[in-house]
């Protein structure tokens, strides 16, 4: 049988066993290819790197579950460079779902670093309203968010002694998977605040963001498992996406090839039914 | 390479759903069946309690029962600076969406919606503006000659893209002759853009199947990361 014919009437499952061998096989055994960190990704890691020591950040981390496997890596590489240069770092979760995946992230990147809660650190949880709440923390961020995720008077932890509102912060980082994510934050914060922002967004979002970039409104911004992996290594670690990189690249070489494969068999189709 | 199975029972219910899910890659069956309802059945049970707790309790409850408990005044207190009990506004209006249940009142209900409305496209409407709009706009002219090549090449591709693309969605006029040719290049640099969404896509789901996999190997079956 000729290749395009053998093509054409191939099991999809082959292709679902291959893509899966291609993904599992270099995580149990890593090739380590290289990793060249792009302009983005090094925006996004200087833009923390020159706040001053003890800075405070706004940390806004806006996913659930489903976005975890590209969120989660550059969510903890992130808070753990911010406790490297002791800012003092202000967690806010715009999506209900992921409020407590957050929580959990987040206290253990902070044990791992010993951070303290309420002084070097504090998660005000989730507020319901998408926009209505980045237009309220504008006003007043304890007003807006008046109890931690715990439950606690936000106004007790000595972190959030001085914090009004954005004007208190020195970066805003907006690690979102969709809406309401880093789109909102530009439209309603940056531009009317000014204030310094990066994002860390999932791959499907990140060409969408990418004129903001263009004009600077994003310093910096990690797309996607690439994005979060290409930062790990500026960082000199390796970590969840750095793990996972191996797999992605070998699984997107199989796929390029299955759409020149697939644009064989079309190119032949047509070429049979045109004689 | 050694397996350390996790002692975790959640750990090993997700990672059996997990499995039932990757099933439905060979084909249907009862297992994926099962996975797929008991995932809807638990999400709308998780986000109705999430609901509830984080948004009706957190944001209306108990800041109205705070306004009416006596210890900061009266519950009509403005005059201190307390207007918890403006709450009720919303939370008649919150009521009110409810209306379309009943023909006869269901009109009610577009106060709500007009609200609701009114309110999100003003906020959005101010922030695309500035944001998007002029923002983008003075992104967009940007210097043709940056006095090194690469900027320079990076500059007037920026700039051909844009006006082909702008001029792809003009239709004031038969797109033949120097429109025409202009309208195909702006075609060809949106098939790019597509392509580069298009890969953008593949990575994400790449991820997720990625992200499963790390979690049966190194979570469930507690395999070191090497």
């Amino acid at each position: 049988m000729r290749l395009p014919a053998f093509l054409e009437n191939l099991d999809r499952r082959w292709i679902f066993l291959a893509t899966g061998l291609l993904v599992l096989l270099p995580l149990l055994w890593p090739l380590n290819l290289p990793l060249e960190p792009s302009p983005p990704v090094r925006g996004y890691h200087d833009a923390i790197a020159a706040l001053p020591p003890g800075s405070r950040v706004l940390m806004s981390c806006d996913y659930d579950p489903a976005m975890r496997p590209e969120l989660e890596p550059m969510t903890r590489t992130t808070l753990r460079q911010l406790f490297e240069k002791r800012c003092k770092v202000v967690v806010v979760a715009l999506y209900q779902g992921g409020a407590l995946l957050v929580d959990q992230i987040v206290n253990d990147v902070a044990r791992q670093r010993r951070q303290r809660y309420g002084v070097d650190y504090i998660n005000l949880g989730y507020k319901a309203g998408n926009e209505a709440v980045l237009v309220l923390m504008g006003q007043s961020i304890p007003g807006t968010f008046p109890r931690d995720q715990n439950g606690a008077d936000v106004r007790s932890f000595p972190i959030m002694r001085d914090v009004r509102n954005y004007a208190s912060f020195a970066l805003i980082v907006s690690i979102s998977g969709g809406y309401p994510g880093t789109r909102e934050y530009v439209q309603q914060v940056q531009g009317r605040f000014h204030i310094p922002l990066v994002a860390g967004v999932t791959a499907v979002t990140a060409p969408t963001l990418y004129p903001y970039l263009q004009t600077g409104q994003l310093l910096g911004m990690l797309g996607g498992m690439a994005g979060a992996a290409e930062y790990e290594d500026l960082r000199l670690e390796r970590g969840q996406a750095s793990h996972g990189m191996d797999a992605q690249s070998l699984a997107h070489v199989f796929i390029a090839l299955c759409i020149l494969m697939g644009n064989v068999v079309q190119w032949e189709r047509r070429r049979r039914e045109a004689s | 390479m050694s397996l350390h199975p996790s002692p975790d029972f959640g750990v090993w219910v997700a990672a059996a759903l997990t499995l039932c899910v990757f099933s439905f890659l060979y084909r249907d069956n009862p297992l994926y069946k099962l996975a797929e309802h008991l995932f809807v059945g638990v999400s709308a049970g998780y986000y109705i309690v999430l609901n509830f707790w984080t948004v009706l309790v957190a944001n209306l409850w108990d800041p109205l029962a705070a306004a009416f408990d006596g210890r900061h005044g009266p519950p009509f207190a403005v005059s201190v600076g307390d207007y918890r009990v403006l709450l009720l506004l919303p939370a008649l209006f919150g009521v009110l969406l409810f209306a379309r249940v009943v023909p006869r009142f269901a009109w009610l209900s577009r106060w709500a919606l007009a609200l609701i409305i009114g309110v999100y496209a003003g906020l959005k409407t101010t922030g695309f503006a500035q944001s998007d709009f002029v923002a983008q706009i003075q992104g967009s002219i940007q210097p043709l000659w940056t006095g090194h090549w690469g900027t320079t090449l990076s500059a007037f591709v920026f700039t051909a893209g844009l006006l082909s693309s702008l001029l792809y969605f003009f239709y004031s006029r038969e797109q033949k002759g120097a429109l025409g040719a202009a309208s195909r290049l702006g075609a060809f640099f949106l098939m790019v853009s597509f392509g580069a969404g298009y890969g953008y896509t593949v990575m994400s789901r790449i991820s997720l199947l990625i992200g499963r996999f790390q979690f049966l190997l190194h979570d469930w079956l507690g395999m070191p990361v090497r």
